[in-house]
């Protein structure tokens, strides 16, 4: 199935589980230091540097550009560090996050409770999934390096829905499937 | 006394850096064609493995590497005691190549001081994390190994009791990989170090991975304690990046030395499919 951000919640709605995704249209990055930084602007009752509203966050720090490419190396790091700030920004409208590995319980429930999916790129595939990225622009924190908030342009991103908005989970579905005694 | 230059050390040392980076060894591509083509039956599980596969091929053109997380420079030294090493010393070099690896290469800077509060990036991906070893002769091995945050993470000690045994030790590390689910880059190679003290374990369980990927150990019993290991991990059915499947882990590395008569330290160290070192001996 493909996708074309933003998502709505009509789009968030149509996704289950265990589906595969190519993402066409702009996504955000950010991981450790810039959801702490954007969590903190929140709080302070200002506003984000980017408006997320409709919006996926990629979690990712790229390896450095080298000359003539878009981007360098850009697979997803483990999403469950982002875990503590993920549930305020589906607050204020996020509509789906792109990492890999295990979301904690508040998670998924702000998932069904905002209307957010969670996606798993495929991690250590990172010089694959590069291909996929036609432009990428920092758009704050700049001095935080690898860790800065980017704004891409993706083409064909593929990605496997991991929890959907109504509960459901494909990383506790396969392994139902594939478990032995 | 053979002289070793410290300025050979720093090239060494960010070369390695480098075509780690770029060229998974034939040990771990043989590992997971093996998976791909002859054991995995999840079509989702085959389709990360093809993903991988092809990660591989574009990593080697030169222009992106393997992971974005370039990781931590792991170094491991073997020094022989009849070498000397001239025009420098030993571990500035080694930060000195690291430095020059990272930066040359456009490898990722993922290096932060005073992780509890500032986490301010050193911007040179300093310092290694260096482990020495002396031994008999006058060469110097490198090994340079980056290791990636996210499997790192999935670390994890047991100080199991005497009682606990063989059993105590399938269960304690299954449980490690079984908690870690997708976290770490599934399929892994999961290094475990049994005995010593709780920092000895926790090296041995490290150093393990250092071998060809699926290599049994050489004792026999320990052997037949890494095949029983991998069933019940692959029992697991966590799958190629834990979206359920036959091959979780693509092998299971130990390490097993003397420990004291009270304890029995188990060391587990989780090394994602990007399991990338690479040697030089000077």
């Amino acid at each position: 199935m493909k996708l074309t951000t933003p998502l709505t919640e009509e789009m968030v709605a149509q996704l289950r589980a265990g589906q595969t995704i190519e993402i066409t249209g702009t996504i955000y990055v950010a991981r450790d230091a810039a959801h702490k930084r954007m969590v903190e602007t929140l709080d302070r009752g200002e506003k984000l540097p980017v408006d997320l509203s409709g919006q996926i966050v990629y979690y990712m720090g790229p390896s450095p550009t080298k000359p003539g490419k878009v981007i360098g190396s850009a697979g997803p790091t483990t999403s469950g560090r982002m875990d503590r700030y993920a549930p305020r920004l589906m607050e204020i409208g996020l509509k789906g996050m792109i990492g890999k590995g295990l979301r904690l319980p508040p998670v998924k429930d702000a998932m069904q409770k905002y209307k957010a999916v969670y996606f798993a790129a495929t991690g250590g595939a990172a010089a694959l999934i590069a291909q996929r990225i036609k432009k990428a622009e920092v758009m704050a924190y700049e001095e935080l390096g690898a860790e800065a908030l980017q704004k891409l342009e993706v083409e064909d991103f593929p990605v496997i829905v991991v929890n959907d908005m109504y509960g459901g989970d494909a990383y506790e579905d396969g392994k139902k499937q594939y478990a032995r005694k | 006394m053979r002289e070793i230059q410290a300025s050979v050390i720093a090239e060494t040392v960010a070369r390695l850096a480098v075509e780690a980076n770029h060229f998974l060894g034939e040990d771990v591509v043989a590992a997971l064609k093996k998976a791909r083509f002859e054991i995995e039956e999840s079509p989702q599980g085959k389709d990360v493995l093809d993903q991988l596969l092809k990660n591989v091929e574009i990593a080697k053109e030169g222009a992106f590497p393997l992971c974005q997380d370039t990781g931590v420079a792991v170094v491991s030294i073997e020094l022989g005691q009849d070498a000397h090493i001239v025009g420098g010393d030993l571990i500035p070099a080694i930060h000195e190549g690291v430095r020059k690896g990272y930066t040359d290469g456009y490898l990722r800077k993922s290096m932060v001081g005073q992780p509890f509060s500032a986490r301010k990036n050193s911007k040179d991906n300093t310092p290694a994390m260096i482990h020495t070893e002396i031994v008999p002769g006058g060469q110097l091995k490198i090994i340079v190994m980056p290791k990636g945050g996210g499997c790192e993470n999935m670390s994890a000690l047991g100080m199991l009791k005497p009682a606990d045994g063989r059993q105590g030790v399938l269960d304690f590390v299954t449980s490690v990989i079984d908690k870690a689910g997708s976290n770490p880059c599934p399929p892994t190679i999961v290094g475990v170090g049994i005995g010593g003290s709780a920092d000895q374990a926790m090296w041995l369980a490290k150093k393990s991975l250092l071998r060809p990927v699926g290599q049994p150990n050489a004792d026999e019993e320990t052997a037949a304690l890494e095949k029983d290991l991998l069933t019940r991990i692959n029992n697991l059915g966590i799958g190629p990046m834990g979206l359920g499947g036959r091959v979780t882990s693509l092998a299971v590395h130990a390490l097993v030395v003397p420990c004291h008569i009270a304890s029995m330290p188990v060391g587990v160290n989780v090394q994602c499919h990007s399991a990338r070192f690479k040697e030089a001996v000077l």
